[in-house]
């Protein structure tokens, strides 16, 4: 049966990378959201026209 | 006793005929490899296939055969694969892989192989047809197709081991191997989204079938290789990833739990209580908190229950090593292993871009924030089945890697090299060379034997039953003293 005493403590690199996210500035937040929005309209000028009919026509045989 | 962990994986892609008026799969899957193949077709030797074999030792009681559809296209790649259609499914098997880094490139290598097929295709196709290919696992409407991997296992090892440690390895593995999925399907609980896009078709725990009551422990029994020596265990059990890490914590751990099972190394009862319900339970969970019933008492995680393999692999590694499970690879999977598990402890999220499951799912947040979207608007779907386009162009994922959102352990150089060179450690290097050098004496392969034409009666058969044997180390010499098959066959013959 599991034991929870047994796990490790995340290693120290990864915790110390946490920390410095959340100290972080604020104008980096604000870059990594602008960043996002111009991904997200990268990605709304590839997707297919007309979502519901798209999903609605893809039917596969099962298979394996 | 452990045995090289040699590996594959079989990735059966969803298929879409654009613009035509019959949108048959069949012909759609046909015209991608015969567009990629073109002349250098060299057909698949059906010999040794035996599907309807089960490792439990028993003839099939009453079960639907699996079809062998031998009239279908199916052929061999220089770099070993296997390139075929797979019921209404274009399938590429990879070749024989010695570690996951490596099974990665060739993983990898699949992806770009039918993204040039769907080029080619649409040069053999009328204007304004199109053939477009999904590595996904199912269609949103109860139909699912498969992502399986191969393991080679000593055959020695007890089948009810390997069942007994299996189950709860594949109902916990979701945590990582998952890719994601919009909703619910084949009856499951309604779901917003849930960790793997397979979960909601498994029915049995153990079986024979891969195409209704699909089990999560396959007993197909046939090896391609010395059945004496060998089993190859053939898991069903996964989903198809884009994402590295996804792919190589999938393989990477799995060698790592079989090889400790044939070692008899995990020494303690892991068993969960109604596995085929539990994998849903899990899958449903995007906290990574719910949990499963044990056997022996109590619950726990699906963190936790990782947590203990990853304990037992950590030993095992110290006292027995990781020699037959992929060696240095091997040692950074379980760096990267114990990462992930205390990353989704701590916050699944956080994995974004490592992750297929996390990574969609971010994705789809994104958009649900911008846009306002509840997640039964048809856009998320759309998203879903996009994000696995194969089409450099259209792929979701592909757009994220472009922006750099998506962790990469193989150099692209790599996965291109991929594309038509065979690993250089098992057989696959032999039948990928026999195949690049001399396209037009290649009459047939398969996994375990080579058919040359040498110019004088009868054909030859080359057997290849053991997996390790045929690599660089053993023929690339050979390769250089004998220009002409037949004088391949002599040499071999000496």
């Amino acid at each position: 049966m599991p034991e929870r005493e047994q796990k490790k403590k995340p290693a120290p690199k990864e915790r110390a990378n946490d920390e410095a996210e959340v100290a972080a500035p604020v104008n980096q937040g604000e870059a990594l959201k602008e960043e996002l929005d111009d991904l997200l309209d990268e990605i709304d000028s590839v997707l297919e026209v007309n979502a519901e009919e798209f999903v609605r026509s893809y039917v596969q045989k099962g298979g394996e | 006793m452990a045995v090289p962990k040699v590996c594959g994986i079989e990735t059966e892609y969803g298929v879409s005929l654009r613009g035509a008026h019959d949108a048959n799969p069949v012909l759609a899957s046909s015209l991608l490899i015969n567009g990629y193949v073109e002349h250098r077709r060299v057909g698949w030797d059906f010999e040794d296939e035996s599907p309807g074999r089960d490792a439990r030792g028993f003839g099939r009681d009453g079960g639907q055969a699996p079809e062998v559809e031998t009239h279908l296209v199916n052929t061999v790649l220089t770099n070993g694969a296997r390139y075929y259609v797979d019921h209404a499914h274009p399938e590429y098997s990879t070749p024989e892989c010695l570690d996951a880094l490596e099974l990665v490139a060739a993983d990898k290598a699949g992806e770009r192989i039918l993204a040039r097929s769907m080029q080619a295709a649409r040069r053999i196709m009328e204007p304004g047809q199109e053939v477009v290919v999904y590595k996904n696992n199912s269609d949103g409407k109860g139909n699912s197709y498969g992502c399986h991997e191969n393991y080679l296992v000593d055959r020695t090892v007890p089948f009810a081991s390997l069942v007994r440690n299996l189950l709860p390895w594949f109902v916990s593995r979701q945590l990582f191997t998952g890719a994601g999925k919009v909703g619910a399907e084949n009856g499951a609980e309604a779901v917003d989204y849930q960790i793997s896009s397979r979960a909601d078709f498994f029915e049995e725990e153990v079986g024979l079938e891969t195409t209704l009551k699909r089990p999560l422990v396959n007993t197909r029994d046939e090896p391609h290789a010395d059945p004496q020596k060998y089993r190859r265990l053939h898991v069903i059990a996964g989903d198809a990833n884009l994402c590295e890490t996804s792919t190589f914590l999938k393989v990477g751990t799995t060698a790592i739990v079989l090889a400790m099972i044939e070692d008899d190394f995990i020494g303690k009862d892991l068993s969960i209580v109604g596995p085929v319900h539990a994998v849903r339970t899990v899958s449903h969970d995007l906290t990574c908190r719910a949990t499963v019933d044990l056997t022996e008492g109590g619950s726990c995680t699906a963190v936790e229950l990782q947590w203990e393999f990853l304990r037992l692999a950590q030993k095992y590694a110290d006292e027995v090593g990781l020699e037959e499970c992929g060696g240095e690879v091997a040692e950074t999977v379980l760096v990267r292993w114990e990462q992930v598990l205390g990353a989704l402890e701590r916050d699944p999220m956080g994995l974004d871009g490592t992750l297929d499951w996390v990574t969609k799912l971010a994705l789809l947040e994104a958009y649900r924030e911008r846009d306002r979207l509840d997640w039964d608007d048809p856009k998320l779907a759309l998203l879903d089945l996009q994000y696995h386009d194969v089409r450099p162009e259209r792929s979701l994922y592909e757009r994220l890697v472009r922006a750099g959102k998506i962790e990469r352990l193989v150099a692209e150089d790599a996965v291109l090299a991929a594309v038509t060179e065979a690993p250089g450690r098992t057989r696959a290097y032999f039948r990928g060379g026999c195949l690049a050098r001399w396209p037009e004496a290649v009459v047939a392969a398969n996994w375990d034997s080579i058919i040359l034409d040498v110019g004088t009666d009868p054909l030859r058969r080359i057997p290849m039953m053991e997996p390790l044997k045929g690599s660089r180390a053993h023929v690339e010499r050979l390769f250089h003293r004998c220009p002409t098959p037949a004088e391949l066959v002599d040499a071999l013959a000496q």
